[in-house]
């Protein structure tokens, strides 16, 4: 008999029974609305054995690559462990290897993990301060090819995170982190579609991480870089990526300024209201929207009714509101 | 009718709508483009300002397969809890007769017959009392 473990306690699955129905059964607190496999309100992630296919559909490709399903048509024929989505998180020390400013307010920040994290570039982990004072911040770093993982923080007025890390936190000191969580990043398959990334400030990090991924996948189709900031000390890896743009013929990178005059080889505007400026057209795109999060949510519509696929918006809003 | 031969004729009648449509793939087509459709227009936007794209896309796309006769478990109580607060911001007959246009210009788009659109639109128009919390 198949059975499904969830918070510590293991249930068998009755015959043609949802794995939904047997945890509310048992009383666990799984959230559902439609039962039908179309709300996505029952959405779990499987942390040991593979859901079954069915269970997957009409995810997001970042969603099934993770192993989440949707608990009310899902029938595995093999032992589960499920959680909710915000359980799946692990905890970890890692050490700073490296403090670097990349501009007057954002510092990069890497580090080497005691143990192994699988993540993907794009996806963000939390750092903490102290056991119950941490931020998150996003991976700028590839798993495949770079060492340790890299953040880009970004100096907040009052952070008490991000104050600390520029000011007081040293190479050789160890941190707790969580993670990795999100959904935010490059899944590979159809090579020759377009990308379009748009960012603003520390924004940033998450896209290098994505743009550099997809790159060294072997991303054929055009990939378009939108990058802003109020002015130009706010942008940086300017020159890394004016080189990224000159190797990869099939890259493109905007840098644009919008509170004052742009000095030559910048754009005039807010980040995504030139991407939509140039590109009028978002049918069969690939998008990946991070930083502000106004900015995140009014792209992501413009995007939508601009022709995008739902499923193919991809957003990481950085929610500062709750983290001075 | 007996009673079983009436369960088995709405099982089969709503089934076939279902199937004849193209069941999840046309649900898939029509999401999109209806969702688009709500979002643009300016009569009904405003329900939909600051909630969660992803999250409402969703929801639209169980409210097409509940229109398409596909398989759904709402309940009249659930649509009226599941809309109660828009009630109170004013939601009323004009609103829910925009989505009806939406969902009929929807199929239209995508070549579904007159017939079908028709037997769609009655489904969803049966939903009008509990949505709007009459």
């Amino acid at each position: 008999m198949t059975s499904i473990t969830y918070g510590g306690n293991t249930y068998p699955l009755d015959k043609d029974q949802s794995v939904l129905d047997c945890l509310v059964g048992h009383g666990a607190p799984v959230p559902f609305s439609c039962r039908s496999g179309v709300c996505q309100t029952c959405l779990m992630r499987a942390v040991r054995g593979v859901p079954p296919e069915d269970s997957q559909r009409g995810l997001k490709d970042s969603l099934k690559l993770q192993n989440y399903f949707l608990a009310c048509v899902c029938h595995p024929t093999n032992d589960l462990e499920a959680a909710l989505p915000q359980d799946v998180v692990k905890s970890l020390p890692a050490t700073v290897t490296a403090l670097e400013p990349l501009n007057s307010e954002i510092m990069h920040v890497s580090l080497e993990c005691h143990a192994p994290l699988e993540y993907r570039a794009g996806q963000f982990i939390n750092l903490f301060r102290e056991p119950t004072l941490g931020r998150s911040y996003s991976l700028a770093s590839v798993p495949q090819h770079d060492e340790h993982l890299h953040l880009h923080v970004r100096r907040l007025p009052q952070g008490k995170v991000s104050g600390w890390i520029h000011e007081h936190l040293r190479i050789g000191q160890t941190v707790e982190i969580r993670g990795p969580s999100g959904d935010c990043f490059y899944v590979p398959g159809r090579p020759e579609q377009e990308l379009v990334l748009i960012g603003t400030g520390s924004g940033l990090a998450p896209l290098y991480g994505i743009l550099r991924d997809a790159l060294q996948r072997g991303h054929s189709g055009p990939i378009r870089l939108f990058h802003g900031s109020r002015n130009r000390a706010g942008l940086y890896l300017t020159d890394r990526l004016r080189e990224l743009a000159r190797e990869y013929p099939n890259f493109d990178y905007v840098p644009c300024v919008s509170g004052e005059e742009p000095a030559p080889g910048l754009a005039a505007g807010r980040a995504h209201e030139i991407a939509f400026m140039e590109i009028p057209d978002f049918k069969d795109k690939r998008l990946f929207l991070c930083g502000h999060p106004e900015m995140v949510s009014a792209a992501k519509r413009r995007a939508f009714l601009a022709g995008a696929a739902m499923k193919d918006i991809y957003a990481d809003p950085f929610n500062v509101n709750a983290a001075p | 009718m007996t009673e079983k031969k009436l369960a088995d004729w709405w099982n089969e009648s709503h089934g076939s709508l279902y199937e004849k449509l193209g069941g999840e793939a046309a649900v898939n087509a029509a999401v999109d483009i209806f969702y688009r459709k709500v979002l643009a227009d300016p009569r009904i936007n405003r329900f939909f300002e600051g909630v969660d794209m992803e999250k409402q896309a969703a929801k639209q796309k169980a409210f097409l397969t509940m229109a398409f006769g596909g398989p759904h478990n709402y309940t009249g109580m659930d649509m009226r809890r599941g809309h109660a607060h828009l009630v109170k911001q004013g939601l009323n007959d004009v609103h829910f007769d925009a989505v009806m246009e939406h969902l009929g210009a929807t199929m239209k788009e995508l070549n579904v017959p007159d017939e079908l659109i028709a037997q769609a639109a009655a489904i969803a128009e049966s939903t009008r009392n509990d949505v709007l919390g009459r």
